[in-house]
């Protein structure tokens, strides 16, 4: 199976001969209408509409865990704090399947989401154990610990540790690794680094790291974290309330109006390239493969947290609800049709093997998920020599690729040629 | 490997992709790169794969890009894909440089290391004439062919670069003074002694990553046809090809990538700069790059042999291979055309040579495209002011490669300045047309003598680039 991702495999010319027969074969059958297609879209829209408002509600929640934790911090409101963040994660990962195809997500998506990022570039960290890029001359910066910072020619001032000056900092310098605001971000200031490799245990940041006074503060500039922690949190609830009006069927200009005049194919490519894309470039590569090659916990997820399995998972939901047209975090939805549901009219085969491509992964991903709520995290599976723990990553890998290719499949038999960005009206 | 559910078609739905292999576009000025061209616009657009790369292209892609991104780290180290940094280094990631895919910049006042500017290093040509055919230069005899300003821990780093600038400037036809900069290299704290009384230096900006893989799809004897070494059209410009050795065909091909046109494939480079730049070894360069009096390098551990695998240096040669080029949206605009024009007329398209097509490209995404780099890929006499004085396989101590100038326009919003040509002095499009010289000597003294009017129209142009 580690064929898969060589060139030669990709272009592997009798395969494509074959389907050409196969293509030959079934061409006559019929392609959705416009209408059809629109429909789809229409269900897509309130999907959207309602992944974005749980997510929001989450986070809400998660706001509220933190709020209490600053106001009275010990380690009953740090652990409830911390769980809220996990849980938040959940419906946040499921609309990450609304990127990729919708290019107005992708550029927000950096401000809450970015990954790896320098820790030290925010505070303290353990300098036996923090690599950071070289070319970054403000790996070190410890925002929370100085009230200025020099850079090149510039000197900033970082006294109020304000959620617009920490928007501002996110790729300081051009390093992608700079990030100032985020779920990772947050998520580094609630469990700290976690120190120990790929052995058990996640970060373990101590509560007196927020603590009310200077007198009880361990790691000093208490009340700097305590202001950064608020303003990231902050800033992360306003930055959903504005992903979530890009959705909104009531506001007037939005994403939504935009994404509903498009010509009907150019919607349908969209969808499918947003999870074709998450499905094998970002969750079976960047997520999984590079864990396995580099065996590193630096290339895990929710390094801090170890909450990795749980993002995967709901990932894989999300790539689901938009094929399958619903969301567990929402009432059953009634406009329009699903993709499934279309490609059920044109393809029965087909949409019943995409089905079960769809729940493959997300049983196999599932596992990954068992196998980290029982003790053994997605850090300690990637370890060198966890030939078991190598495997159930691996098949995760294999369920997500032939996903993907039924994706594609789908693609085609709903009338598309390219899932390429770039060919609207081209089809 | 479960296949269970998906036994029945599964062989069909993995040739589906290809069906997406894209349909050769019809030549397009506003995209440079075809139909790999890119619509980001942002500080992001250097970092977008090919836009008509396959799924599965984009699963190598996120891959490659990560090995591109993160650092390495010394050895030993839980992490074993990628540890085995140094022992000497210019910097620890591929992007340290390559800020944003985009380009490096000379060192700013009070930085201890230059990072992505680095210092090549060689000596006048000697008797050694083998080790001269496959590596292009002599390698100073105790620091190599690359200064290393930074080291792991337990082994000293080679120098620091005292970086200072000479002024001076150009009048224009209009009246404008131009003023230019020119750096002034000495290196401090050598560590290893004094270098051979001979040494040649040249500083090196990291280029831009964009549309490498197009460049390697243009056919080699496309490019040889505009060679014309002796001049024998008479028009002041020669145009040589670089004849560089293939460490994997193990013969003299056509060089193309690097300042100086010196490595002949973008994998060859990458394997090239792993090495000098990050102490990576890879089956292409198999030892340390210590030399003999380096002790304290030889001596110190390594990431295992090879530190970066076949497989992944593969993964980050398709990564740089496929980065998009950002379309040019402003390409029809009037003062955008008539700038071209000047373009033209004051001969700079005839080393910027506008349009290529690509043959067979590592992918089908690079294939058969039709792309506007504005290079020629040859050597040319640039005069002494620009020169290093430093030969590299048939290039001369005078002689660059053109280098492209698709996303020239898009430094500024990338990287955050524009700062141009092998070491940057150039602190724009202007300064750097007025560094030419040698063959290009006309060229610079018709843009010298344009009206405000052209003049502007020109700089509108290479600013939609």
């Amino acid at each position: 199976m580690h064929k898969v991702f060589t060139r030669q495999r990709l272009f592997a010319l009798p395969l494509y001969f074959i389907y050409l027969g196969y293509s030959a074969c079934t061409t006559a059958q019929a392609l959705p209408t416009d209408s059809e297609l629109n429909s789809v879209g229409e269900r897509y829209l309130e999907l959207a509409s309602a992944s974005f408002g749980a997510a929001l509600e989450e986070a809400l929640i998660m706001q509220q865990a933190i709020e209490a934790f600053l106001d009275q911090p010990d380690l009953e409101t740090l652990g409830a704090a911390k769980s809220a963040w996990s849980l938040a994660r959940k419906p946040y990962a499921e609309i990450e399947a609304f990127r990729f195809g919708n290019l107005i997500i992708d550029d927000w998506e950096p401000q809450l989401n970015a990954w790896p990022l320098d820790e030290g570039f925010i505070d303290y960290v353990d300098q036996g154990s923090y690599f950071y890029e070289l070319g970054n001359p403000v790996g070190q910066a410890n925002l929370i610990a100085n009230t200025s910072l020099s850079y090149g020619p510039q000197v900033l001032d970082l006294t109020d540790l304000s959620a617009d000056l920490l928007a501002s900092l996110n790729e300081l310098g051009g390093t992608e690794a700079n990030v100032a605001t985020g779920w990772h971000a947050i998520e580094f200031l609630l469990w700290g680094q976690d120190l120990n490799g790929t052995g058990p245990g996640a970060g373990n940041r101590p509560v007196a790291d927020f603590a009310l006074t200077e007198a009880e503060c361990s790691n000093g500039n208490c009340d700097r974290r305590r202001q950064y922690l608020s303003a990231v949190t902050d800033l992360l609830i306003e930055d959903l309330e504005w992903g979530v009006s890009q959705w909104d069927a009531e506001i007037a200009t939005n994403y939504q109006k935009e994404f509903a005049a498009l010509p009907a194919k150019e919607q349908l490519r969209r969808i499918l390239f947003g999870v074709g894309s998450l499905s094998l470039g970002e969750l079976a590569g960047e997520r999984m493969k590079v864990s396995l090659y580099a065996n590193s916990p630096e290339d895990e997820h929710d390094c801090f947290s170890d909450n990795t399995h749980f993002t995967l998972l709901h990932d894989q939901i999300g790539i689901a609800n938009v094929l399958q047209g619903q969301t567990g975090f929402a009432a059953p939805l009634t406009r329009g049709i699903s993709v499934v549901e279309l490609l059920e009219q044109y393809d029965a085969d087909l949409a019943q093997e995409l089905g079960n491509a769809l729940n493959n992964s997300t049983e196999v991903i599932a596992k990954i998920a068992a196998s980290a709520e029982a003790g053994i995290a997605f850090d300690q599976l990637i370890a060198p020599g966890n030939s078991e723990g190598a495997a159930m990553i691996q098949d995760a890998i294999d369920a997500l690729f032939l996903q993907t290719r039924a994706i594609e499949a789908a693609a085609v038999a709903l009338g598309l040629n390219s899932l390429a960005a770039n060919t609207e009206g081209h089809f | 490997m479960d296949f269970i559910k998906v036994t029945m078609r599964g062989a069909l739905l993995s040739a589906v992709l290809s069906l997406f292999i894209a349909v050769s576009a019809s030549a397009d000025p506003g995209r440079p790169g075809g139909a790999t061209s890119t619509q980001f616009q942002d500080a992001n657009a250097f970092s977008q794969p090919a836009s008509n790369l396959s799924l599965d292209g984009r699963m190598n892609f996120s891959i490659g890009n990560s090995f591109f991104r993160n650092p390495w780290i010394a050895a030993p180290a839980t992490t074993t894909a990628r540890d085995g940094l140094g022992p000497l280094f210019n910097t620890n990631s591929c992007q340290g440089c390559h800020i944003k895919d985009g380009r490096g910049h000379p060192p700013l006042p009070g930085q201890a290391q230059a990072v992505s500017t680095l210092i090549r290093l060689s000596i006048p040509e000697t008797q050694d004439r083998i080790r001269l055919a496959s590596e292009g230069v002599i390698a100073e005899p105790t620091y190599g062919d690359q200064l290393q300003d930074f080291s792991i821990a337990g082994v000293e780093s080679e120098a620091r670069i005292q970086w200072q600038y000479e002024y001076s400037s150009v009048e224009l036809a209009t009246g404008t003074e131009v003023s230019l900069r020119k750096p002034i290299i000495e290196l401090s704290h050598l560590a290893y002694g004094p270098m051979h009384k001979d040494v040649m230096l040249s500083p090196r900006v990291a280029p831009a990553m964009i549309g490498l893989g197009l460049l390697e799809a243009i056919p080699a004897e496309d490019i040889l046809a505009n060679a014309d070494p002796e001049d024998s059209d008479g028009d002041g410009i020669s145009g040589r090809p670089n004849s560089v050795w293939d460490g994997i065909e193990e013969t003299l091909v056509l060089g193309r990538f690097g300042w100086k046109a010196s490595k002949p494939t973008v994998k060859q480079q990458s394997a090239a700069a792993f090495f000098g730049d990050i102490g990576i070894t890879s089956n292409l360069s198999p030892s340390e790059s210590c030399m003999p009096a380096q002790t304290g390098c030889v001596a110190a551990p390594d990431g295992g042999y090879p530190e970066l695998s076949d497989e992944l240096l593969d993964l980050v040669t398709f990564y740089s291979q496929h980065l998009a080029v950002p379309e040019r949206p402003d390409h029809a605009e009037a003062q955008v055309l008539e700038g071209e024009k000047v373009f033209h007329e004051t001969g700079c398209a005839s080393c910027h040579t506008p349009q290529w097509q690509t043959g067979d490209g590592a992918s089908a995404a690079l294939s058969n495209q039709t792309i506007y780099p504005y290079t020629d890929l040859l050597l040319h006499d640039m005069g002494e002011g620009l020169a290093d004085n430093r030969p590299d396989f048939d290039a001369t101590g005078l002689e660059w490669r053109t280098p492209p100038l698709w996303g020239l326009g898009s430094y500024q919003v990338v990287n955050g300045h524009t700062q141009l040509l092998h070491d940057g002095r150039a602190r724009n499009a202007l300064e750097a047309i007025l560094w030419h010289g040698g063959e290009a000597e006309d060229s610079k003294n018709q843009v010298i003598e344009l009206s405000e009017d052209r003049l502007a129209q020109l700089l509108i142009f290479l600013d939609s680039l």
